[in-house]
């Protein structure tokens, strides 16, 4: 529905904002572009809503090149970051804005923006003052100033970012239910990755104005497709390993991958740790039987199983640092390979640790878990 | 430090003393300057009964009035382009020279002045008051102008043109509204600056168009008298009242977001 085709941006000679950037946003998608502070996120969103012109490439609207038109002729609405609500105007003036302007009648214009309060719980604060309003209040107001209007896409650029932690929580469940009632398709701006995977239908991850990796927040969390993506988007362990040849046994442990489910093949393989201990690997790659030489390994703390020293599969390794988190316990191990990681246990049961810093541990990798980075 | 509290005791004396006794002998009833002979308004009638006060004051408020709307539109015109415009090469050396009348001595923007409406030949009377106001007292109108949009959030403007306003109904709407305290208070000031101005006035006006301020100034060189007591006392009043309500109209300004 809305289409962005290779958006390269510059500010001056030496500032490269967006970098061929392009994405296919479909009708009634939640869509959120995440990334680090200063990755073209917000200069994204500007293009999108029209306040800023692209240096090439289309943006495309139901088929049609919007790129030229100025910002009031586009089907597109804005959440500003700081919501911008007009301090002179109440509430209700507020919201009724956007109808007002496209020559609706002043009385209709108000009875819309009465519904639209009540449907973001502010109907008693139609005449008060943003100045008079609480943080999430002044978002909400935000919202409804947008949804009224009934946009094709609505535009969010960090909207819950000046919210208190607990406001935020319950802000993300009544972003989606609105989403989810109004049928508008969001895009959605966060750097904040935990809110990405709590509300997305597919996550942009961006880094230094490219898109890295476009998936659903399983697929990002659990195939990233580099490094960066891997370690920006929840907590990641990186091994060093190497493919040796014929290590690749292309399909044959792929039947046994439990977290398919997309079209997209996975295929699995041995790799040689620096200890000399091989595990069982999964990769994107298509011809995973290719694949040879140095490779690295990624896996989530709290996909590592450790088990007593002697229990065999595991790869060796020490306990450095114990640290008791209450629901569950970090323990910092060393391999005997050298590399250090992390592993994340859920205390489930016994309220005693299991291990002790200075005990020899065996670290489990299930193969669904090892994901082959492409460097 | 003892002796700071006694020497702003010393400033303020020098500084309102004089204007103590100019205000309360525009109402003794005898001639005097120093000997208090009792209450009356007859200076007062006698001053506005004046014609050639009347006439002055005529000049003077139609001036001011007609200098201070030139002078807030420019400004404020000034103001949006520097403050809101795409930058433009040559910005800076535009703001700072915009503001410079106000460090040129003004006696040398007066002699330039009116050697300027001599080489061109312009004898317009009023007009040429007019024109010379309008110019001295932009950079005053600027100022408040220019600090309250610059403290306007831009994503304001955004907000109303995604919200479908058109680059002029989100000015008249949202920008517009919005620098109200500043434009007023830039053109109070620049009211008070015309309705206050002697020396280039003196310079450009010919005899027909004599504002009050110089007018005072030939009373004077005749001999000082209650009448120009009365009168002065009369422009004190206008301008502290606008200069009170200039104050008050910046602090509410400040408090609003
Ligand atoms: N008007 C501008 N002039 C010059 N550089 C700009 C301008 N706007 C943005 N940039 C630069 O472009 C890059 C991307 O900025 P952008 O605001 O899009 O980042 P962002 O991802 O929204 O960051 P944040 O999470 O901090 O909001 C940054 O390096 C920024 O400094
Ligand atoms: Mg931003």
């Amino acid at each position: 529905m809305i289409e962005l085709q290779d958006i390269s941006k510059s500010f001056g000679a030496d500032v490269v904002a967006l970098k061929h950037v392009s994405f296919t946003v479909a009708e009634n998608e939640f869509f959120t572009l995440l990334g680090p502070s200063g990755c073209g996120k917000t200069t994204l969103l500007r293009i999108i809503a029209g306040f800023e012109f692209t240096d090439s490439g289309d943006v495309l609207l139901d088929g049609g090149d919007i790129a030229q038109l100025p910002p009031e002729k586009r089907p597109v609405n804005t959440v500003f970051q700081n919501y911008a609500l007009f301090p002179h105007m109440n509430v209700l003036q507020n919201v009724a804005f956007g109808m007002e302007m496209r020559g609706i009648e002043r009385v209709e214009a108000a009875d819309s923006a009465r519904r639209m309060l009540s449907q973001v719980m502010l109907d008693d604060f139609a005449e008060r003052f943003p100045a008079q309003l609480s943080g999430g209040q002044q978002q909400r107001v935000a919202l409804a100033r947008a949804l009224i209007n009934r946009p094709r896409v609505l535009l969010l650029d960090e909207p819950l970012s000046a919210l208190d932690f607990k406001l935020r929580k319950t802000m993300r469940i009544e972003l989606k239910r609105l989403q989810r009632d109004t049928g508008i398709t969001f895009i959605f701006v966060t750097h904040d990755q935990e809110e990405a995977l709590a509300l997305s239908d597919r996550i942009a991850v961006m880094r230094d104005g490219e898109v890295r990796q476009i998936g659903a927040p399983m697929d990002v969390y659990e195939k990233p497709a580099d490094r960066f993506v891997a370690d920006f988007i929840g907590e990641t362990n990186f091994l060093a390993g190497r493919v040796e040849a014929g290590g690749g046994d292309g399909t044959g442990d792929g039947a046994g991958d439990s977290t398919g489910g997309d079209s997209s093949r996975v295929n699995s393989l041995r790799v040689t740790l620096g200890d000399g201990s091989t595990v069982t690997a999964r990769s994107q790659n298509a011809n995973a039987a290719d694949l040879r030489g140095a490779v690295t390994l990624a896996i989530r703390p709290e996909r590592v199983a450790l088990s007593a020293a002697a229990t065999p599969g595991g790869v060796a390794g020490a306990i450095d640092e114990v640290v008791y988190q209450g629901n569950t316990t970090r323990y910092q191990i060393t391999l005997q390979s050298g590399d250090r990681i992390a592993a994340l246990e859920t205390n489930a049961a016994a309220a005693t640790a299991q291990f002790a810093a200075g005990d020899r541990v065996g670290a489990r990798f299930e193969p669904q878990s090892l994901w082959v980075l492409q460097e | 430090m003892p002796g700071f509290g006694a020497w702003t005791w010393v400033f303020y004396i020098f500084l309102y003393l004089p204007l103590v006794i100019l205000v309360v002998f525009s109402f003794n009833a005898g001639r005097s300057a120093t000997v208090w002979s009792g209450f009356s308004l007859d200076w007062y009638a006698r001053a506005f009964g004046n014609e050639s006060i009347q006439r002055a004051t005529v000049n003077s408020l139609i001036v001011a009035f007609s200098a201070m709307t030139a002078a807030t539109v420019l400004a404020l015109l000034a103001a949006l382009a520097l403050m809101r415009g795409r930058r433009f090469r040559g910005g800076t050396v535009f703001r700072v020279t915009l503001l410079a009348p106000l460090m040129i001595p003004e006696i040398v923007t007066a002699v330039a002045t009116l050697t300027f409406f001599s080489a061109l030949g312009m004898q317009l009377g009023l007009f040429n008051v007019f024109i010379a106001h309008t110019v001295f007292c932009i950079p005053f109108a600027y100022l408040p102008i220019a600090a309250r949009l610059s403290n306007l959030d831009e994503s304001l403007e955004c907000a109303a043109r995604d919200l479908y306003a058109g680059a002029w109904r989100a000015f008249r709407r949202v920008t517009l509204p919005l620098a109200m305290p500043g434009i007023a208070a830039g053109a109070m000031l620049a009211f008070i600056i015309s309705l206050d101005d002697f020396v280039i006035t003196l310079m450009v006006a010919d005899a027909g168009s004599t504002t009050l301020p110089v007018y005072i100034f030939g009373m004077v060189r005749m001999g000082t008298s209650p009448e120009i007591n009365a009168v002065s006392t009369a422009l004190l009043a206008v301008t502290t009242v606008i200069i009170v309500f200039h104050y008050y109209l910046s602090n509410s300004a400040k408090n609003r977001p």
